[in-house]
């Protein structure tokens, strides 16, 4: 039986109360929105990349708690990540929530691990993720100021 | 319904006796599908097991076997829902594809630029996408009824949005989303008074209430066969058969053919003008049981016991700190629809399964209806006859679960 608290930990509502990285970013240069269509959560993800070096991360949105979580903790680790990093990031993340062992350490991310005994929600904890994937590849010259 | 009656029912669903997550099961995603008695089951097997044939084309006797249990269901829908005529009732896969073939045969063949489509806001996708696929093809617009607070709709905006351009008003019997009853008698007569056509989506309807479609004079009635007790893949249209009689059909093949040359193809004649290729004949027999069953315990009893458990289940939701109801119209059907503070529905979701109980959390196939609310998402909890108060009690011990592992 999957336990509840495997997946609830104490980070994840800490995070999903006050969500690092949250908010507005008028100086981005790299911009996505996520959209699950399962359940209508929908995500804004903005960065400041410089040099192929992630400086800043953003996020906006409303989701759920795992959603909410995994976009916070994962603005945190990619400051400072190149592109190739955070792809590799990213691999490893989907891994671990897939139940496979991550190829490589992933640091404070390992509280969602155990999403892995929920199928119905890794959905939840990659769009993130894949917003990051989208906004890495379209490259937007200047994000207007909301 | 007293309890002995309803542990007796209960008793028909094999499925409601098992476990989740070590839990008894407390299913309460009714309007998503519900559960299948063994009634329904018995008929598909023996169906496979005794007259396994394809229908309408065999001399031998298992054929003619198969064409009658299939030709019966179809009179057990026309009794159902009190149609004229047997031959007004199409088999569909279901609700979607009864509408679809509405939308494409009679939308594409008298739909002009200019024309409109009215419907409500709150439509599934099912009774939204087609018309606007149609609105697409022939330059028609859509217009839409808008809906209040409590998830009704404006009071005189149907009336004033009606116009002698309106070509045909789409409306829900039930909202998935909301559970509001719609006053269809009273929508029918104010498009008639345009000469528009009313397509009425019973999806939610039919399980719960009673439906007369000739007293209610509408057009074109659709259905799915699975929120009916029955199975999956199978489902009806009802039209008029003035109406029937001159669409075109809506896929070509087999069944639905008088005469084929390379030259030149005449079409069979109503119903199965419309039914193209071998339909699902076990999920025909099977939802003509599920009417039987229906009826034998009364949609009259049916109603009285699902108003009751919403009733039961209002008053514990009301005093439940936290908690907003999404869709409070004095006229539902059996659907519990809300949000709770702090707290997202699909959170909601997985910390209810964790307790054994089954609820539906997301936007229920009716975006328009979230934006309305400026929601993501809902819970719902929706009931059927086999439904306690136990089980009501158990879904609000589990939110207090959630709150206590989210709020602290
Ligand atoms: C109001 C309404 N209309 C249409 C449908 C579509 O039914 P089906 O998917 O069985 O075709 C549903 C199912 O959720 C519904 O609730």
């Amino acid at each position: 039986m999957s336990d509840l608290r495997d997946l609830y930990q104490e980070v994840i509502f800490d995070h999903n109360r006050h969500p690092h990285n949250f908010g507005p970013m008028p100086h981005a240069n790299r911009q996505a929105d996520g959209f699950n269509p399962l359940c209508g959560d929908r995500l804004t993800l903005r960065l400041l990349v410089e040099n192929g070096v992630i400086q800043e991360a953003r996020f906006e949105g409303a989701g759920c708690a795992i959603s909410t979580a995994s976009a916070s903790l994962m603005t945190d680790a990619l400051k400072g990540k190149t592109e190739a990093e955070a792809n590799q990031l990213f691999t490893g993340f989907h891994q671990m929530v897939m139940g496979e062992p991550p190829a490589i350490d992933l640091g404070k991310l390992a509280v969602l691990a155990g999403v892995q005994e929920f199928p119905a929600r890794v959905k939840c904890a990659t769009l993130a993720w894949h917003t990051l994937t989208a906004a890495l590849k379209n490259e937007t010259t200047a994000v207007s100021t909301e | 319904m007293n309890e002995l009656v309803l542990a007796e029912l209960r008793a028909q669903f094999p499925i409601l006796s098992r476990q989740v997550h070590g839990k008894p099961l407390v299913y309460l995603d009714n309007a998503a599908t519900t559960q299948k008695p063994q009634a329904v089951l018995q008929a598909e097997c023996h169906y496979y097991e005794q007259l396994n044939a394809n229908i309408h084309r065999g001399v031998h006797a298992l054929s003619q076997e198969a064409t009658d249990a299939f030709e019966q269901a179809r009179d057990k829908i026309q009794r159902f829902i009190h149609a004229a005529h047997r031959e007004e009732i199409i088999f569909t896969r279901g609700a979607t594809e009864a509408i679809n073939l509405v939308a494409h045969s009679w939308g594409r063949s008298h739909l002009q630029p200019g024309d409109e489509i009215l419907l409500t806001e709150m439509e599934h996708h099912a009774n939204i996408v087609p018309w606007q696929l149609l609105c697409e093809a022939t330059g028609a617009q859509l217009k839409v009824v808008p809906i209040d607070a409590r998830g009704g709709l404006v009071a005189g905006a149907l009336q004033s949005l009606l116009t002698h351009k309106t070509k045909l008003v789409g409306v829900t019997h039930v909202s998935n989303a909301l559970g509001t009853i719609n006053p269809v008698a009273e929508i029918i007569r104010q498009a008639h008074a345009v000469g528009a056509l009313v397509l009425v989506d019973g999806a939610q309807a039919v399980a719960h209430l009673a439906v007369d479609v000739q007293a209610l004079d509408c057009d074109f009635y659709v259905f799915s066969s699975h929120k009916l007790y029955g199975p999956t893949g199978i489902g009806a249209l009802y039209g008029k058969r003035s109406l029937l009689q001159d669409m075109p059909p809506y896929q070509g093949g087999g069944d639905m053919i008088s005469q084929v040359t390379f030259a030149r193809t005449t079409y069979n004649q109503l119903p199965y003008k419309f039914e193209a290729g071998t339909p699902h004949i076990a999920g025909a027999v099977g939802l003509g049981a599920a009417i039987d069953f229906v009826q034998t315990v009364g949609l009259e009893r049916i109603a009285a016991h699902e108003e009751h458990l919403l009733s039961y289940a209002t008053e514990q939701a009301l005093q439940f700190e936290g908690l907003t109801l999404i869709g409070t119209m004095p006229e539902k059907a059996g659907i519990l629809s809300f949000v709770l503070k702090g707290v997202h529905p699909h959170d909601i979701g997985t910390i209810l399964d964790n307790e054994g109980v089954a609820i539906r959390t997301g936007h229920h196939c009716a975006m328009p209806v979230m934006d309305h609310y400026a929601l993501a998402a809902t819970a719902r909890a929706s009931f059927a006859l086999y439904n306690t108060l136990e089980e009501v009690d158990a879904l609000f011990h589990a939110l207090r679960r959630v709150q206590k592992l989210f709020l602290g």
